[in-house]
């Protein structure tokens, strides 16, 4: 999903997440768990880390392990990862023991990550999901998001830079002439 | 089912007890207010033993407040307020475990320095006893009615004060069937378990109304 | 449902014109009637003298104080449960005017209380119950006053209305059970039979004027609050279309 700022990239992915009430409609999934609402089968992976300092890194990391619900509708084939297995995938392993008021940007961008791993969910939603990461990093998270949509995931996100994603539909932005962009929440 | 429940409460009790010890700055604060109030109404020991309960249950009152701005604010702005809502689980519950995590690091410690602070202000042993147990009853009340005043102004960048205004109000209620019952086990006209028993009416039911009313503001709070 | 039609703010402010005038003159009458009543044809008490006559304006005021609560509280569920376009303009509208309302309540309690306690603060149950009332009022339109997004505001002022609502009751439960413990009440009770006929029709008319004020200025306040979101929508809509974004764009298939 393309651009302009202020456009409403981030919206829709907020509307999606269920954080936002629709102004009109609703959002529906299909092939989905009867039992759960849309919101419940994504992960979102916005602007902000949700990465408490206070706490290890592993204690972030297995607290959302323990507190999100796993959701593995039928077609989606992603197993339950162990928190110190995803650190090492992304590269911070060593980091584990201590408390994540030591990690840079980066690093803590990438135990925000982790985060998706750690809990099957099929649908990840992504908010420019590059932003504070360098060229290795970035090569590392396009591996993960192709190795998702393998194993039958969906993703959706917002970018300014390509992504080189298998299957890939683009969805490209328009503010309408008469209804200019509004700011950004 | 009760794995994020424990995980979450481990969760809130960690950062409560590690970001700056708020437990301990309540209970400094608690014996700043009992401190100061000799300075204002004289150091009259039998007065001091008369308005005792009440000065400690107004201490408590206030020392709960004070700690309950960020009880949503810290989750919301690093965006784990978001996926809270977004993991699937009933944020009514959420909210109460945050708060009984909460009662935990904050009001129970209030709880245990309230005998200690009543040594300051002449009370007879039995006094001491009533005022620590309509503590103990009471203070899961006030963290579960200013869970409501946090989440409503949750997205409100200096929230705390127009936080106590809009609980205040509400807490009252407690505040006048602990301070009674304090009262009563000390003067003999009123039975002590009668105002007792509202006050632990008063907790169960801010139990259903604290949460509910939180989540439903959260929800409002994040679109 | 009826309401619904009034859904629409374009029609809701017309069906305001055609109203107002009327609701303006009906107030305007029934004041004159009762105020000529209360101040020149009831009778002086027989101990309290002409300071009875505060009682025409203190009565109805509280009541109203208490009226206006129920409106809110209405507006709240209309918000929240029916999800009412109107209705938290209805609530934002009420608030001031309740406040207003308990405040002179409040007010001509404590004139009153002068001659007849000798203070004019008594910690009586029901001045007590007032009090908190008013704070809460405070509050709330602090509350609105604070948030940016009117719509945000008004979500979050009905939860809070709601949650007082609920806790109204037991506040004044509380009070009274404190106010026993604490001094035997001394209240004058008003109660109904024992009023004399030449009082309580000055009053009941005092009522009628009173509640007819509150609908007039609600009304009012209202339409302003609706004028209000328009202008802010409007400025909203000219910081947008002077983005630089709104123009340069073009339209692009998706792949």
């Amino acid at each position: 999903m393309t651009g302009p700022n202020g456009v409403g990239k981030s919206s829709l992915l907020r509307t999606l997440a269920g954080l936002v009430p629709p102004a009109e409609g609703h959002v529906r999934l299909e092939g989905g768990t009867e039992e759960l609402t849309a919101f419940e089968h994504c992960h979102y992976f916005g602007h902000q880390d949700a990465v408490k300092p206070a706490l290890s890194v592993i204690e972030n990391l297995t607290f959302w392990q323990a507190f999100s619900q796993s959701v593995t509708p039928d077609g989606f084939t992603t197993g339950r990862m162990a928190p110190a297995d995803a650190l090492d995938g992304l590269g911070i392993g060593h980091t584990a023991r201590l408390p994540a008021a030591y990690l840079s940007a980066g690093q803590k961008r990438r135990l925000s990550l982790a985060r998706l791993l750690v809990t099957p969910r099929p649908i990840w939603l992504m908010d420019e999901p590059t932003s504070a990461l360098d060229a290795d990093s970035e090569k590392r998270l396009i591996a993960l998001m192709n190795g998702h949509l393998l194993s039958g995931g969906l993703i959706v996100t917002a970018t300014h830079t390509p992504l080189t994603l298998n299957k890939a539909q683009k969805l490209h932005l328009e503010p309408a002439r008469d209804h200019p962009a509004e700011v950004p929440a | 089912m009760s794995g994020w429940v424990g995980a979450l409460f481990v969760r809130e009790l960690r950062l409560a007890v590690r970001v700056g010890g708020s437990g301990v700055i309540g209970v400094l604060f608690f014996l700043a207010v009992v401190t100061v109030i000799p300075f204002g109404v004289g150091p009259d020991l039998n007065l001091l033993a008369r308005i005792g309960p009440a000065i400690l249950w107004i201490g408590a009152l206030l020392a709960t407040l004070l700690g309950l701005d960020r009880l949503f604010q810290a989750d919301r702005d690093d965006g784990a307020l978001d996926l809270m809502i977004m993991a699937g689980r009933p944020l009514e519950l959420i909210v109460l475990v945050k708060c009984l995590a909460h009662w935990m690091a904050t009001g129970l410690p209030l709880v245990f320095a309230a005998p200690v602070l009543a040594i300051f202000l002449n009370l007879d042993p039995v006094a001491i006893a009533a005022v620590t147990a309509t503590l103990l009853a009471g203070t899961p009340a006030l963290t579960l009615i200013g869970a409501i005043g946090a989440s409503l102004t949750v997205t409100l960048r200096r929230g705390g004060l127009l936080m106590a205004v809009l609980v205040i109000p509400l807490a009252i209620p407690v505040l006048i069937f602990g301070v009674s019952a304090a009262d009563a086990a000390i003067q003999d006209p009123v039975p002590f378990m009668t105002p007792f028993l509202i006050l632990c009416a008063l907790t169960l039911v801010s139990a259903v109304v604290g949460p509910f009313a939180a989540a439903t503001a959260l929800r409002f709070a994040s679109d | 449902m009826a309401l619904w039609d009034y859904a629409n703010p374009t029609r809701f402010l017309r069906l305001v014109d055609i109203v107002l005038p009327w609701l303006i003159a009906a107030c305007a009458l029934a004041f004159a009637i009762g105020l000529y009543k209360s101040f020149f044809m009831a009778p002086e008490d027989y101990q309290q003298g002409d300071t009875v006559r505060i009682m025409f304006i203190h009565v109805p005021a509280a009541w109203l104080a208490m009226m206006c609560y129920s409106v809110m509280a209405i507006s709240a569920l209309g918000t929240l449960v029916w999800k009412h376009p109107l209705a938290d303009v209805s609530a934002k509208a009420a608030a001031p005017l309740g406040a207003a309302f308990t405040f002179i309540s409040l007010i001509t309690g404590s004139l009153w209380g002068k001659p007849m306690w000798g203070t004019y603060w008594v910690w009586d149950a029901r001045l007590t119950s007032v009090l908190v009332l008013f704070i809460m009022y405070l509050g709330l339109m602090a509350l609105w006053r604070t948030m940016e997004d009117p719509i945000k505001a008004g979500k979050a002022a009905a939860v809070l209305t709601l949650v007082g609502a609920f806790n109204l009751p037991i506040i004044k439960f509380s009070v009274d059970w404190w106010n026993t413990l604490h001094q035997p009440a001394s209240v004058i009770r008003l109660d109904g039979p024992t009023i004399h006929p030449d009082i309580l029709i000055p009053l009941l008319v005092m009522a009628l004027a009173f509640t007819l004020l509150f609908f007039t200025l609600h009304l009012a306040a209202m339409r302003n609050e609706i004028f209000r979101r328009r202008v802010r929508s409007m400025r909203m809509k000219a910081a947008a279309s002077a983005h630089p974004a709104g123009a340069t764009a073009t339209a692009q298939p998706a792949e």
